[in-house]
């Protein structure tokens, strides 16, 4: 392993070997709806409160990429995983029944690239040969904690974004099982411009996106011409302008390169999320159907994974304070 | 880019909502419920009822029609377009007391309605409270002094 700060480069093969992505009924009805491993019905999926609902997606998620990757729950050496609820209860309690040794992360939105990056770590250290990453969100559980009760009468800012109920794992290996790679990956730093307004997360999340890409590029001598595709986990409308704009700034155009889950996920023209979609579920959804489908039947070949996270509580943003965020990178490659 | 450059760059490209339509919508379904609201004391008024009694039904049945349409779940689908226009008259205040007993009935009925129930009304209870005993302050003070209001 080549390591320059914060940014790893794999020598061992370390492949995707099973992927899938679960989701609820409204995301099952976006641009993406044949794409996904199992679409969720109601907002309960038959659970007694949000929060079960979320375990059970996350769990599934898990099952499912598992049996994808031919492997059982007893052969996977490690489990990293969070997501966006108080003390990562949508984790502890989907994952509880699996058995598998845990490292619990919190990265907000960013957990899907953070958990990919340090399970690839891990495996290149040869001490674990099979890990899993997973991480989910859900709208009803993310508001309630967040924002409003679900029925309550408010109008949502033009800004804001639609966390999406979601889940998406990942199954990697030591080895060369199938044909994609993580290749390399970039830690982000904690990056604050002062956003402070919790209706514009894309805005707050753009500069960390900006950073970790750009110190990908100077530490690999790279360009956004060397990708097929530059994917940035949930900047929505706003945030991606704003990155197009910072990145334009530095001298690099993403332009054609660029998308970024939150403009996949859901329609946004018929689909009323305002700027896009949101949460760890976000990414990690895209991520774990879309992308990695393409990857496999060789359409796309070379891919950045930006997975960006907004970085406040209620009670930060209640005491004044401004937005910090974080984007970890993945580089994920159809060849060894 | 700079901080300063880029607060200033977010600020002048976020998309604020259309003040016009949305006054508009405000104004008309706030006029409505007002509306029904007046049709409803004079329908009490015929009912025998005296004027004090009368408001009291008029301010009940609005109560009562925001808590059915919140559990139907159709409150916030009208909300979403009618904003200030919901928000402002009683049946704002309503809706934000059921949607916090709904939504919090998965922690129990002491620790979950019973504590959160005026998560977003408590404000509006606490300022509305202590905003009635000044006024009533000033009232005393000045009808001591020998003034009238």
């Amino acid at each position: 392993m080549k390591i320059k700060r914060g940014v790893f480069h794999f020598k061992t093969p370390i492949c995707v070997s099973g992927y899938s992505a679960v989701v609820g009924e409204m995301e099952g009805e976006g641009p993406l709806k044949d794409e996904f491993d199992r679409v969720l019905k109601g907002d309960m999926f038959g659970e007694k409160s949000f929060e079960k609902a979320e375990s059970k997606m996350q769990q599934i998620a898990v099952i499912k990429a598992m049996q994808k990757a031919n492997i059982t729950a007893d052969e996977v050496d490690l489990i990293f995983a969070g997501d966006l609820l108080n003390q990562c209860i949508g984790t502890s309690y989907g994952l509880r029944e699996l058995k598998i040794p845990f490292v619990g992360l919190y990265g907000a939105c960013s957990t899907m690239a953070e958990s990919i990056l340090v399970a690839a770590i891990f495996l290149e250290s040869s001490h674990v040969k099979k890990t899993v990453s997973v991480t989910s969100s859900h709208f009803c559980a993310a508001e309630r904690q967040f924002r409003f009760p679900l029925e309550y009468g408010g109008q949502r800012a033009l800004t804001s974004q639609w966390t999406a109920t979601a889940a998406g794992a990942v199954v990697l290996e030591e080895g060369e099982k199938t044909k994609i790679f993580v290749k390399a990956g970039c830690v982000g730093k904690i990056i604050d411009f002062g956003v402070k307004d919790i209706n514009n997360m894309g805005a707050a999340m753009a500069p960390a996106a900006a950073d970790t890409i750009l110190r990908f590029f100077k530490e690999t001598s790279t360009t956004p011409k060397d990708f097929d595709l530059i994917l940035t986990g949930d900047l929505g409308e706003v945030g991606s302008k704003a990155l197009n704009k910072i990145m334009q700034e530095e001298g690099f155009n993403l332009k054609e390169k660029h998308n970024d889950c939150g403009l996949m996920l859901f329609d946004l023209k018929e689909q009323d999320v305002h700027s896009g979609a949101s949460g760890p579920g976000c990414s990690a959804s895209v991520l774990c159907s879309h992308i990695l489908k393409k990857m496999h039947f060789g359409e796309l070949k070379n891919v950045l994974f930006i997975a960006t996270g907004a970085l406040m509580s209620t009670t930060s943003n209640q005491q004044g304070e401004s937005i910090p965020a974080v984007a970890h990178l993945v580089h994920l490659k159809g060849e060894v | 880019m700079k901080k300063e450059e880029y607060l200033k760059y977010v600020e002048e490209t976020t998309k604020r909502a259309d003040v016009k339509k949305t006054f508009l919508f405000s104004f008309l379904f706030g006029g409505l419920i007002c509306a029904l609201g007046e049709a409803l004391r004079l329908f009490f008024l015929n009912f025998s009822l005296n004027e004090k009694d009368a408001s009291a039904c008029v301010s009940c049945f609005l109560i009562i029609l925001t808590a059915i349409l919140t559990g139907l779940g159709l409150f916030h689908k009208i909300a979403k377009i009618a904003g200030a226009g919901t928000f402002v008259p009683i049946t704002g205040f309503a809706n934000s007391v059921i949607s916090s007993a709904l939504e919090f009935k998965t922690e129990g009925f002491i620790l979950g309605v019973g504590a959160k129930i005026f998560v977003i009304a408590g404000p509006v209870i606490v300022y509305g409270t202590a905003a009635s005993i000044i006024c009533g302050l000033v009232f005393y003070f000045i009808t001591l002094l020998g003034g009238t209001i």
